[in-house]
């Protein structure tokens, strides 16, 4: 993404596009229509920063189905510029269809997630209990179902949302339905783990540490986040029971994973950090002597003891329930969440933590 | 007078002369009979001698006749009298030859007191004459003190074996008194008798010989104990302590005893440990019988609720099984108090020992039994609330609520009754460190609230699971023109009713807020002239969803924020408060995930305003439900395509028929 880290973040029938600058503190909003239908997922592929894809509903003979599509947004959109003196809202643009996920054979679409750090070619779309790989052929003008794997059982098993993970290169992927997690591998469409009963009630996101190959959180309606060690999965190494409500999101910032974003319909955003289960538990600590080095960042552990694990801040400028939170991917302290009432709230590290961990 | 004094001279003169006249008469028979006198003195010596001759000479006839006839006493003391005249004249070959004899008899003599010695089917004041006996006649004195310990030893392992062949699992076994004093007077009674005898028999063996049986009774002492301990191990007892301290007291006392006499021996220190542990031991089993009483009246408590109400018959009312429970408890905390305290009564020997005094009432009783018994009351509770099962598992939630009330009935007063009986009982009297009572109803009082809180949050998720399904199936956009409320409100409501009453009979109500008199008849306050009109503008564009957002979050600034999850008071209301908050949150974020048709949103309407007409008596808030209930119809109102709102009238006629 750029420099200036645009959001994206899609309400009903539109997608808006806001550049943040921050060195200026200036938001400038683009409009584009989403005409196809009311966009539920959204998630941009690593590779190419045009290109979208979204989950919506689609109303047709007053029965409600979900699709997915892949999009391409207009190239000028794209620098992010920074001159729009016109009102943002008068030229709506349209995007660009791509190619469609095509779910025929399916129902509902529940989410789609690119591989990161691929090349944009492969996606993953979780479709009630099935999911799917696609390959994106022809600079994604098609997509191609390679694979697909189901989730057998009693009952309607509706996957909720998933995850893929940047370690192993980029073969496996995690989902959750109901209170079940599940880890697949990529390459053979099969469950390589399950975590049953992650949550009292139903799980609603999860995401992978950046750092850590084999840790995961997850969040749910049962007011709980748990960070869980896929090897050992009978128990969470850590539970957080920090919020009053549906925790809907869970996110690790992408460079430093003791920070840990969660956001929930109690209206709060909680900033924790778990340092103990972080790749760093020790700190980042540097010998007094050698203060004017700066640059050298060479951990040299100063004391044996794990740094403790906290809430760093409580985020209540939000009204209403908050549904999503994400960090920006250019700059590592800036984050920014999004509430039912339409706010979109961009925030920072405190700025003591932040020269704590780098220094 | 002349004449009489002269008569006396006469008289005087004449006794003189007889005087005179005896005196010679005597030294004229002396003289005589001198020579007859010292034949006389000389045959009466050879006389003497000859006797003596002859009881050498017949010593060893003598001997042993004694000794066949068993009057061993009187041939060592022929034998102590002879013994130095012999010696001197072993060289004249007679004598010798009589020494020779007797010492073959007195080898004998000997063996055969050593041989009733070892025999020792005698009591014991006959070995005692053995041994004196064998002292006199010169045998070492190690020798002999080795042997009658030896002895002694073998008397009392068969005491001890009889001892042991009690524990065996051969019945009847005789009950723990019994048995403390078969060894009290068997063995500890043959011991002191043995470390009587032994003191005056070899007491001039000095401190060699003292510590030889020092080192007797010890060992003596450890294998009894070991077997005591064995047997009061098998005293796992009922809650009654009063024959086991009886018992302990008997053999405490018999060991004070021998404890004077064998004081290098330490028996008595050891007596006092094996009671002292033993003590302790009663006191975990105490504190084991009242945590298994507690999970007993739980059980309880668990079976009264599920078992099926019989018709006609009311079952027992949670006030009342609380009552049962709390009483309960209190009852069997006193009954083993009351036994534990037969530890420290007056008349128990080792009742005034520092032990008992100090750690056994502070450390033991108070910290160890009482504390710690409430204690593990409070985890036990507390786990109620940690269970796995979180989806209303296997944990009834009357259960739950009944444990939070009796921990805050414990915090308000039973705690510090309890602990003011305990501290009563047993006179603290050192300076451990004990727990204040204040610390202890924090905890309970800690437990009641998080007991609370999770009973919010069962009965809360009860309903809301119930609310959830209910919007989640059905299919909103297809739905047709409402005729009634739907079913599964009514449930809620009732429900909810049923809780209220349920909280109603273990808690107080708590404070509401004043109600306006017309709060039933309230209509529903979107089409209230406080509200913005052009909310729910039949007219879509996209613009008209950032106005009407931007208008509600003005609304919404200057109205409290509901705070899902704050704190539960211990009173009805509060209680209530929370779980309608939970259930209506719940419904809230489920409506927002779902798409409406025009009929779908009216539907949604009607049962929200019977939902509102039901719900404000139970909170402590009324807006508080406006407020949720007005975001639901809100928030369906801006999930619908096509939103055309009901007619508040209809809707009141649809409520009320209903």
């Amino acid at each position: 993404m750029e420099d200036d880290a645009p959001v994206i973040y899609g309400l009903e029938f539109q997608i808006h596009i806001i550049d943040f600058d921050d060195e200026n503190n200036i938001i400038n909003k683009n409009v584009l229509l989403h005409q196809a239908g009311e966009i539920w997922h959204i998630s941009a592929s690593p590779a190419d920063r045009g290109v979208l894809a979204t989950c919506y509903n689609r109303t047709s003979d007053s029965k409600v189905l979900t699709c997915a599509a892949v999009w391409r947004m207009p190239k000028e959109l794209e620098s992010g510029s920074h001159e729009s003196p016109d009102d943002s809202s008068s030229t709506a643009q349209t995007l660009e269809l791509l190619c469609h996920l095509d779910n025929t054979a399916h129902s509902n679409m529940a989410c789609v997630v690119w591989e990161p750090m691929g090349d944009g070619k492969k996606i993953i779309s979780l479709a009630d209990n099935h999911i799917l790989l696609w390959d994106l052929q022809e600079s994604s003008s098609q997509a191609v179902l390679a694979s697909s794997a189901s989730l057998g059982g009693k009952g309607q098993l509706k996957f909720t949302s998933g995850r893929w993970s940047p370690h192993h290169n980029c073969t496996q992927v995690a989902t959750a339905n109901d209170t079940t997690l599940r880890g697949w591998d990529t390459r053979t469409m099969s469950q390589i783990y399950c975590i049953e009963n992650a949550h009292g009630q139903l799980v609603r996101d999860l995401d992978f540490n950046p750092n850590k190959q084999y840790y995961l959180a997850s969040c749910g309606d049962d007011c709980k986040v748990k960070f869980w060690d896929t090897r050992n999965v009978t128990e969470p190494v850590k539970t957080l029971e920090e919020h009053s409500h549906w925790v809907w999101n869970v996110r690790y910032n992408h460079s430093h994973d003791q920070l840990v974003l969660t956001g929930s319909s109690d209206s709060r955003v909680i900033l924790s950090n778990m340092v103990s289960i972080s790749s760093e538990p020790f700190g980042h600590l540097v010998d007094d002597d050698d203060i004017s080095d700066q640059e050298d960042h060479r951990s040299e552990e100063k004391s044996k003891e794990p740094l403790q694990d906290n809430v760093i801040a409580t985020y209540e400028e939000h009204e209403d329930s908050v549904y999503a939170v994400d960090w920006s991917s250019a700059d590592p302290w800036l984050f920014a969440s999004l509430s039912y009432d339409g706010r979109l709230v961009i925030n920072r590290v405190p700025r003591a933590l932040k020269y704590h961990i780098l220094l | 007078m002349k004449n009489d004094f002269r008569k006396m001279e006469d008289e005087m003169d004449r006794l003189a002369t007889n005087m005179a006249v005896i005196t010679d008469f005597s030294a004229r028979i002396s003289a005589t009979l001198q020579d007859r006198h010292e034949r006389i003195t000389k045959l009466a010596g050879v006389h003497a001698l000859l006797r003596k001759l002859q009881f050498l000479f017949e010593l060893p006839s003598r001997l042993t006749k004694c000794v066949e006839l068993g009057a061993y006493g009187q041939a060592v003391r022929y034998q102590g009298r002879a013994q130095a005249v012999l010696q001197q004249y072993q060289h004249l070959p007679s004598f010798r030859a009589i020494q020779d004899d007797c010492q073959v008899i007195t080898a004998r003599l000997a063996q055969q007191l050593r041989q009733r010695f070892r025999e020792g089917g005698s009591g014991a004041p006959e070995q005692a004459e053995c041994v004196e006996l064998l002292l006199a006649l010169g045998e070492p004195a190690e020798e002999l003190c080795e042997e009658f310990l030896a002895h002694a030893r073998g008397r009392l392992e068969e005491e001890l074996r009889s001892l042991e062949a009690e524990l065996g699992p051969s019945p009847p076994a005789p009950d723990v008194l019994e048995f403390t004093d078969h060894g009290g007077s068997g063995f500890v009674g043959g011991l002191c008798q043995v470390a009587a005898a032994y003191q005056e028999l070899f007491a001039a063996q000095g401190p060699a010989g003292a510590e030889r049986l020092a080192a007797f009774a010890r060992e003596l002492g450890s294998r009894y104990f070991a077997l005591v301990e064995r047997r009061l191990a098998q005293e796992q007892g009922g809650g009654d302590n009063s024959l086991l301290v009886r018992a302990l007291d008997r053999f405490h006392r018999r060991l004070r005893a021998p404890g004077a006499l064998l004081a290098a021996a330490g028996l008595a220190e050891a007596a006092t440990e094996i009671v002292e542990r033993v003590a302790r031991e009663r006191l975990g089993h105490h504190l084991q019988g009242l945590r298994a009483a507690f999970l007993g009246c739980l059980t309880d408590v668990r079976q009264a609720l599920a078992a099926p109400r019989v018709a006609g018959k009311e079952g027992p009312g949670l006030a009342e099984l609380l009552a049962n429970v709390a009483s309960s408890i209190l009852s069997h905390i006193k009954a083993s108090l009351a036994a534990v305290h037969l530890f420290t009564a007056k008349e128990v020997s080792f009742s005034n020992k520092p032990y008992f005094r100090g750690e056994f009432c502070s450390q033991g009783v108070r910290e160890g039994l009482i504390v710690g018994f409430i204690r593990s009351m409070c985890q036990t509770a507390q786990s109620f609330c940690d269970s796995p099962g979180e989806k209303g598992g296997a944990t009834p939630p009357a259960l739950l609520l009944l444990l939070s009330r009796l921990c805050l009935d414990y915090e308000t007063a039973t705690i510090s009754y309890i602990l003011t009986l305990t501290d009563e009982q047993f006179l603290v009297q050192d300076q451990f460190p004990v727990t204040p009572v204040s610390t202890l109803c924090a905890e309970a009082r800690e437990t009641a609230r998080r007991l609370l809180t999770h009973y919010v949050k069962v009965q809360g998720l009860v309903i809301s699971q119930m609310l959830r399904k209910s919007v989640e199936t059905r299919d909103w956009l297809s739905t047709l023109e409402p005729r009634n409320v739907r079913a599964v409100m009514k449930r809620v409501v009732e429900d909810t009713t049923a809780i209220d009453v349920q909280v109603g009979l273990l808690y107080e109500e708590g404070v509401r807020k004043a109600q306006s008199s017309d709060s039933s008849k309230r209509t529903f306050s979107v089409y209230s002239s406080s509200r913005q009109q052009g909310r729910y503008a039949p007219s879509y564009t996209p613009s008209a969803p950032m106005d009407t957002n931007l208008l509600s979050n003005i609304q919404k600034l200057f109205s409290e924020r509901i705070d899902v999850f704050s704190p539960v008071e211990f009173n009805k209301v509060s209680v209530l408060t929370g779980i309608i908050k939970i259930s209506l949150k719940t419904l809230l974020e489920c409506v927002r995930l779902r798409t409406f048709g025009r009929f779908g949103l009216q539907q949604v309407q009607v049962d929200c305003h019977f939902l509102q007409l039901y719900l404000w008596r139970f909170v402590a808030d009324e807006e508080l439900v406006h407020l949720l209930l007005d975001e639901v119809v809100a928030s369906a109102a801006l999930r619908c395509p096509d939103p055309v709102p009901m007619e508040p009238s209809v809707v009141e006629v649809i409520c009320e028929r209903g």
